[in-house]
């Protein structure tokens, strides 16, 4: 009978240690700690290890700008593009740039859909990301016009001629697309951070801080009744966040599929387009994430197991990527079209078949490493792997691109892309300016959110002990 | 920076002056009651009887949002989303108008025999400008709702008031509400808990 008794009682195992998931915010950190150190790195002198990254960066966008000015005022005749490969490497970097902005927005809104609640710690820097990655997105469409004074002609202005933009095509809606992206990215982003700047005026010791963070908090107070519609608002935000950025890509990727050129008419384009944006983007995060936690001494809130988390979704995003390419191959063959078949073979054991190798192994196969735990948890490794994602996916743009125009129906017209300098200079240079944007950012804005990561952590909860609950007596 | 240097400035920017406690005094108009607390779990409690002491000009100030305060202080729903339906409704319509009109009917340009309007090939655009004016509608509406830009609080002149955005909780009855009184009232928050209550002078 007591035996019986003594069983019916409920034993609560205890969690074994390797079983406990690991905090978001290491060493049970306080409120306080949080606003000093986050907003500690836009304070006070400005350290050495951000010269050493502006200075370069700032000279590599004055390169960038004396490219875009030496091609308007020639002519976009100083590009390696000719006929048939009227798209070379102007719009592989349009995609390219566009591409890394996505994991941006998908952490930003996605993941808040989703309630993953590490993306707190790192949604803050990957929307500057994008916002700077669509500025350079920007650039390439409007340059490779040729005559980018008229560039407004996109635009439903009236003019002399009386004539409006033509709505059939994929590449007027995406015109609409992107500059959407933009200023919706823009307001998500200036939303996220008014508290964190009403935090930063509240610390403010000169008078021109106080001013500046002052007028952009709007006076803010973090009234309960302000933050009851701030949150409708960006949980509102993040709800059409989402449908836009699977419509962005989805749109660039019509700009190819809408067409019919043999390696581009396809329908998986939309949904390939879009996990390749993930995946670049993510790769992207990571390669500007790692050294900054480092330089700028974030372990606390950047920690491995965000980085690590960060790694299953390049690992997956690559496979999706992977599952495309052999996809995009079946097709060809199963078909029945030569000129499809005859696209993809000239891919990859043409003449262009060494940069269609490179993307295999930098998209493919580099983050199938991160099903072992040992290089999800190696920060530096992680940033080694991430570079190769960047380098991957801008050579599957070009592989998408060049060697689907650079032999089209007549061979006659047959030839080998090549780039001059000031296409390989003016690329470069952009990732000057996004350098130089980011580090910017890094210097004057809190590059974690501030109040989110707060809210995130166990003294937030006001149902915890450490949030000051009191045991229940009943 | 050392949390005393932080504490001694003042927040606002419309009037970055450095006031202290004394100047705060001369002022005389009372703005209200403001409770200072520590953790979530107290100042929940404490918004829950304020909310059932029958207030209604008041608030509580905290560094991120707290959950479930919205219940302890017993708000309605917020009524942003409606000026984002509204707006994203606009950008649709507007969208598809102004592509039939410049398209179809303004100035009509035949494209390898494709229908002058249809809303099949609007709808990307359209669906763009849906999300434009939508996401407009949300960030303006909250500003609206919330009556932001307000550069001038009376709240900045308490230096203690300044943590709200750091590591500290507050409670604010306004001097307007019909019930405030400042023995009661004082009372009421000493008992819900708080550890310091000034009153604030605009």
């Amino acid at each position: 009978m007591a035996e019986q008794l003594v069983r019916s009682v409920p034993v609560i195992p205890h969690t074994p240690a390797e079983l406990e998931r690991q905090p978001l915010i290491l060493n049970q950190r306080p409120f306080g700690w949080l606003s000093d150190h986050i907003a500690g790195v836009a304070e006070g002198k400005t350290p050495r290890w951000w010269w050493i990254a502006f200075v370069p960066s700032f000279v590599i966008m004055v390169v960038c700008l004396s490219c875009v000015t030496y091609l308007i005022s020639t002519g976009v005749g100083v590009w390696g593009l000719m006929i048939p490969v009227g798209w070379a490497w102007d719009i592989t970097n349009f995609v390219f740039w566009i591409g890394i902005g996505h994991a941006g927005t998908l952490i930003s809104a996605i993941l808040f859909l989703l309630r993953q609640r590490w993306r707190t710690s790192i949604n803050r820097a990957a929307e500057a990301m994008t916002i700077f990655a669509v500025i350079c997105a920007g650039l390439f469409p409007l340059i490779h016009i040729g005559r980018v004074w008229l560039g407004w002609w996109l635009l439903p202005l009236p003019n002399a001629n009386s004539i409006w933009p033509q709505f059939r095509s994929p590449l007027l809606w995406d015109v609409f697309a992107v500059s959407t992206y933009f200023t919706v990215s823009l307001l998500f982003w200036y939303m996220g951070l008014i508290p964190d700047l009403a935090t930063m005026r509240d610390r403010a010791t000169t008078k021109i801080r106080q001013f500046l963070y002052g007028l952009f908090a709007l006076g803010w107070t973090g009234s309960n009744r302000h933050w009851s519609n701030y949150e409708k608002a960006y949980l509102l935000l993040a709800g059409l966040s989402t449908p836009l950025v699977l419509s962005v890509h989805s749109i660039v990727s019509f700009d190819f599929a809408v067409s019919q050129v043999p390696g581009w008419h396809t329908t998986i384009f939309p949904p390939y387009f879009v996990a390749g944006a993930i995946f670049s983007g993510f790769g992207m995060v990571l390669s500007l994430m790692i050294p900054l936690r480092s330089w700028a001494h974030l372990e606390e809130i950047v920690t491995i197991r965000h980085i690590e988390l960060m790694c299953k979704v390049v690992m997956a995003t690559g496979s999706i990527v992977g599952y495309a390419y052999a996809m995009e191959f079946f097709i060809a063959w199963y078909s029945g079209n030569p000129y499809e078949l005859y696209a993809f073979k000239n891919r990859a054991f043409g003449p262009y078949a060494w940069a269609y190798w490179i993307m295999v192994g930098c998209n493919v196969i580099s983050p199938q490493i991160f099903w072992w735990k040992w290089a999800r948890t190696n920060p530096w490794f992680v940033f080694i792997i991430s570079i190769f994602v960047n380098i991957g996916m801008w050579f599957e743009r070009f592989v998408i691109i060049v060697t689907s125009l650079h032999r089209d129906y007549m061979p006659s017209n047959w030839g080998y892309f090549k780039p001059t300098w000031v296409d390989i200079w003016t690329f470069i240079g952009t990732f000057g300016l996004f350098m130089t944007l980011f580090l910017l950012f890094a210097r004057f804005l809190p590059v974690i959110a501030i109040s989110e990561v707060k809210g995130v952590t166990p003294q937030a909860d006001p149902h915890h002990p450490l949030g000051g609950a009191k045991p229940h007596h009943h | 920076m050392s949390r005393r240097k932080r504490t001694r400035t003042i927040r606002s920017a419309a009037q970055s002056l450095t006031i202290t406690e004394n100047a705060m005094a001369e002022t005389n108009i009372k703005y209200g009651l403001i409770a200072e607390f520590d953790t979530t779990a107290d100042t929940l409690h404490a918004a829950a009887m304020v909310r059932d002491a029958g207030y209604r000009r008041w608030d509580v100030f905290t560094p991120f949002p707290v959950h479930g305060m919205d219940e302890a202080m017993g708000l309605p729903r917020s009524k942003v989303g409606w000026f984002t339906f509204f707006a994203g409704l606009t950008g649709f319509t507007l969208g598809m108008l102004m592509i039939w009109w410049m398209n179809a009917y303004d100035y009509p340009i035949v494209v390898g025999g494709k229908p002058l309007f249809s809303p099949i090939f609007s709808f990307p655009v359209a669906y763009e400008c849906t999300i434009l004016l939508g996401a407009f509608g949300s960030l303006f509406g909250m500003l609206f709702l919330n009556r932001l830009p307000k550069l001038y609080n009376p709240l900045f002149r308490s230096v203690r008031f300044a943590r709200v955005t750091h590591d500290k909780f507050f409670i604010v009855v306004e001097a307007t509400d019909p019930r405030f009184s400042d023995i009661d009232t004082r009372k009421l928050l000493e008992r819900a808990g708080s550890k310091h209550i000034e009153e604030v002078r605009d």
